[in-house]
């Protein structure tokens, strides 16, 4: 009995030990975007402001989900997220405080939650990846809406239940309406389009061979080509505004319950200073959204993008819709 | 041969939910309290974390109803049946023929075959799945290294093909570790009455082993049904995949709260079916009185079992082994990050070191109440420690955020709510090993310490716990290298900061980074290897 107590006892000094403390000079950052992407630029920043980060990595949309579950006890001060649909869930819920104007006013408003409750940190395209050894790029379509056509049977891959997929198809809803969403992606199904569970192997597949095509972000290819320079495949960029060609922002909000709210937004400044900026252009292959710092020089520049005109704020309200479509359509 | 004879150390016979019920020798007294005290203090935080999700679940959403009775739903239940059967059956038919071989055979390096036809229980199946599918096709790894071209693996035969390699060590050790007890005066009476060897095969050896193979399988079954990380890479939409792609891909979470219920009912039924599969067969609880007849394989069954060994360790431990190091050898020549990640290994050896102790530890006062106390209760419990398994961990995760935020405040993502988490997923697993070491032991040997003077809980620290030390440390080993794999509850639990390498395997492999996700893999493995030595082979001291 004695020794169960003693048991029990010590497994809670175990649990209470590894619980965070509160002191100031310390925030927690949710992070979707992987340690690989962001580590170097945090330890930058705790170099600089002597703020440590305490990080959680996990999927954009898990975050977003356990922050939800979290409600108002939530650790967390900054979610970091992958992608806009994530932030908008958050903000929806009421969980984002909005940001300072100075903050906002470092990106173009395009890219950021129209209350100010999150700011874009680094934009991705939506590209076509295709492999160049099979595939001429004069015979790709204008828009993703000719790939449903039954030349491409079986030959581009999606990845239906991605974040950024689901952002498409979200911005498919508010562009081209729901019904005009769902015959699309039942016009994927039906051409046998293969399902992957996410953009990194659409492009390891293209480059594979075992796909013509694949429905990604942009900077994955640049990526595989950094390790591996002799993979097939390139990046199309659709030369007409469609949901296809979307320029969606990564980007982080402070939440409304957190406690330190000032190494908070400093945390947001410097995702936002230029050197970081420049970071985020050149080591990960994004789109910088401070105006004056230039993408990667192999990339068409952000402003040659087509882009369909919407809302990103609006992209979570049609968030369940687009899920339902995605499995209407019996992609899921 | 005897002196050189391995003995496999998991689980022996009678595993898995029970029949002990009718072989419990004092049923009929009563637990004492600090057993039942013991047993809940892990398995009834987490059970009511996960009645509290589904509690939720059912005042879903009109989305979320319409999503559970759909056509789509009933297809991806029946998908998900199949590739299980399929995966189960295979398993178990690699499993079992694996360790006759290896048990009962004079095969040779035994140790050697007998860590390596076990290993790919310490590759997660995640990265075998991303091995498979980059080293096959025309341009893929096996390609570029050996210039023979394998065709594209995905889909049904993908996912098959990966979980029965990710499962069937399962199966062989559990059975390896039971074919050590057959007593052989049975097999040796039937071919001194005439039977041929495949008639004694069947029907003396078969029956005698049924309830460790049908553990094996059970675990077997249990891990297909809760993959989800080999089933989306494979492509394959098995039901798994709807419930994490419900949860990520919207606001309402009351659909993958409604499916995850229908997995449980699913795994019910194979649990059930699993215990009736049991039947009445005899099984011997006692140690045989010598160690059983090592059977001398002629030319051609020598050249037979040795391929078939072979193949599979060909294909489940080398090849998976060559390509992780043939990225890291190409991601090298291109100034690819190959650092250790030492953070990632200290997370993953505390991680996974503090889950097994404590699996061990509630496994105690479980597997006591299960064996020696049997009722209808104990059988719930060991159910409800079966589902546990079998739950997709998102699931799991999930509940725990909301359960832990409102009720455990000061705990929520401590790494000792982690650890609790992971002992509770991976108990079935401890249970399982410890179990029957404990259904060995005469019960005589602890009223006799009691009637010298013990109380109870003297004898179960002095006396019980002593004698079941294989079975536990075997369980023990089995849930450290499986927390090593482990990752949708790392992610959603562990305290910011926390790493492993399963983590940085995922975020790796997630940014195409094959050759830092390669090095992950490869320590992981390193790591697991010396549990898994303890596992598989150990000789045995002859008793005489």
């Amino acid at each position: 009995m004695k020794r169960i107590s003693i048991l029990v006892a010590a497994l809670a000094i175990v649990a209470t030990a590894c619980s965070n403390s509160g002191d100031s000079s310390s925030i927690t950052l949710y992070s979707g975007r992987s340690e690989i992407l962001i580590q170097s630029v945090i330890d930058a920043f705790t170099e600089a402001t002597g703020i440590d980060v305490a990080i959680k990595y996990a999927g954009s949309a898990d975050l977003a989900a356990t922050i939800l579950e979290e409600g108002a006890s939530s650790p967390a001060d900054v979610f970091l997220s992958q992608d806009p649909a994530s932030l908008g869930s958050v903000a929806l819920d009421g969980r984002f405080e909005r940001l300072p104007q100075a903050i906002l006013d470092r990106v173009p408003t395009r890219f950021s939650d129209d209350e100010g409750r999150w700011v874009g940190t680094s934009g991705r395209a939506r590209v076509v990846v295709y492999d160049a050894s099979t595939v001429d790029p004069n015979d790709l379509p204008d828009t993703e809406d000719g790939f449903v056509d039954p030349e491409w049977n079986s030959r581009v891959g999606i990845a239906p239940t991605n974040g950024s997929f689901l952002a498409f198809v979200a911005t498919k809803i508010l562009v081209d309406g729901e019904e005009a969403t769902l015959a699309w992606l039942e016009g994927m199904a039906a051409n046998d389009s293969p399902k992957y569970p996410k953009n990194s192997p659409i492009v390891a597949a293209v480059n594979a061979g075992e796909i013509d095509a694949g429905l990604v972000n942009h900077y994955y290819l640049l990526r595989a080509l950094a390790e591996n320079p002799n993979e097939p495949g390139l990046n199309h960029f659709f030369v007409i505004a469609t949901p296809g060609s979307l320029v969606m922002p990564a980007g982080a909000g402070v939440l409304a319950t957190s406690e330190k709210k000032e190494a908070a937004h400093q945390l947001i400044e410097f995702l936002l200073s230029n050197d970081t900026q420049r970071y985020f252009a050149e080591e990960t292959f994004e789109y910088p959204l401070v105006p004056g710092i230039d993408a990667n020089a192999s990339l068409p520049a952000i402003e040659t993008i087509p882009t369909p005109d919407i809302n990103l704020s609006d992209l979570a309200t049609v968030l369940d819709t687009a899920t339902d479509l995605v499995a209407q359509a019996g992609l899921l | 041969m005897t002196s050189g004879r391995t003995v496999f150390e998991v689980d022996p016979e009678a595993i898995g939910p029970s029949a002990e019920l009718k072989r419990s020798r004092n049923s009929r007294q009563r637990a004492p309290w600090w057993l039942w005290a013991g047993a809940l203090a892990l398995v009834a935080p987490i059970g009511i974390s996960i009645l509290a999700l589904l509690v939720r679940g059912l005042g879903a959403t009109d989305a979320a109803w319409a999503t559970l009775f759909s056509f789509r739903t009933v297809q991806l239940i029946g998908r998900s049946f199949a590739l299980t059967a399929l995966v189960t059956v295979t398993a178990t038919i690699i499993g079992v023929g694996g360790a006759w071989v290896l048990a009962r055979t004079d095969i040779g390096f035994k140790r050697l075959w007998g860590v390596s036809f076990a290993m790919p229980l310490v590759i997660p199946s995640y990265v075998l799945a991303m091995v498979i599918v980059s080293a096959s096709g025309p341009r893929g790894l096996f390609a570029d290294l050996v210039g023979i071209q394998l065709p594209f693996v995905s889909g049904l035969v993908g996912a098959w093909l990966t979980l029965s390699l990710a499962t069937y060590p399962y199966v062989f050790l559990i059975t390896a570790a039971a074919i050590g007890r057959i007593d052989p005066a049975l097999e040796e009476a039937a071919r001194g009455l005439g039977a041929s060897p495949s008639r004694v095969f069947r029907t003396v050896i078969v029956p005698q082993l049924r309830p460790a193979i049908g553990a094996g399988a059970l675990l077997a079954a249990l891990y297909t049904l809760s993959d989800f990380g080999a089933v989306s890479l494979m492509r394959f939409d098995a039901f798994t995949r709807v419930i994490y792609a419900q949860y990520s891909g919207r606001l309402d979470r009351t659909p993958a709260i409604i499916l995850s219920i229908v997995l449980i009912l699913i795994a019910g039924v194979i649990i059930a079916a699993e215990q009736r599969t049991r039947g009445k067969g005899t099984v011997f609880t006692s140690k045989p009185s010598r160690p059983p007849s090592v059977h001398r394989l002629a030319g051609t069954q020598r050249v037979l079992s040795v391929g078939a060994i072979s193949i599979v360790v060909a294909f489940g431990t080398l090849f998976p082994i060559a390509a992780l190091i043939g990225w890291i050898v190409r991601g090298a020549n291109n100034g690819a990050d190959i650092s250790v990640p030492w953070k990632a290994i200290g997370g993953s050896l505390t991680g996974g070191t503090l889950a097994a102790i404590t699996a061990v530890v509630f496994t105690v006062p479980i597997v006591v109440l299960v064996v020696r106390y049997a009722s209808r209760r104990t059988v719930l419990l060991e159910r409800s420690v079966f589902v546990g398994f079998s739950l997709p961990h998102i699931t799991v995760a999930i509940a725990v955020v909301a359960f832990t935020i409102t009720w455990a405040g000061p705990v929520y993502q401590t790494l000792g709510m982690l650890v609790v988490v992971y002992a509770a997923m991976f108990l079935a697993q401890s249970v399982s090993a410890a179990r029957a070491s404990l259904a060995q032991i005469d019960p005589a040997i602890e009223e006799a310490s009691r009637s010298l003077g013990r109380g109870p809980f003297a004898t179960l620290l002095a006396v019980t716990v002593p004698l079941m030390r294989r079975g536990l440390l075997a369980g023990g080993a089995l849930v450290f290298v499986t927390t090593l794999k482990e990752l949708p509850a790392t992610l959603l639990l562990s305290p910011p900061g926390f790493s492993t390498l399963a983590v940085r395997i995922w975020s790796s492999a997630d940014e195409l980074l094959y050759a830092r996700a390669a090095t992950s893999s490869l320590i992981l493995i390193a790591v697991s290897v010396l549990p898994l030595y303890y596992l598989s082979i150990k000789p045995r001291e002859v008793v005489d």
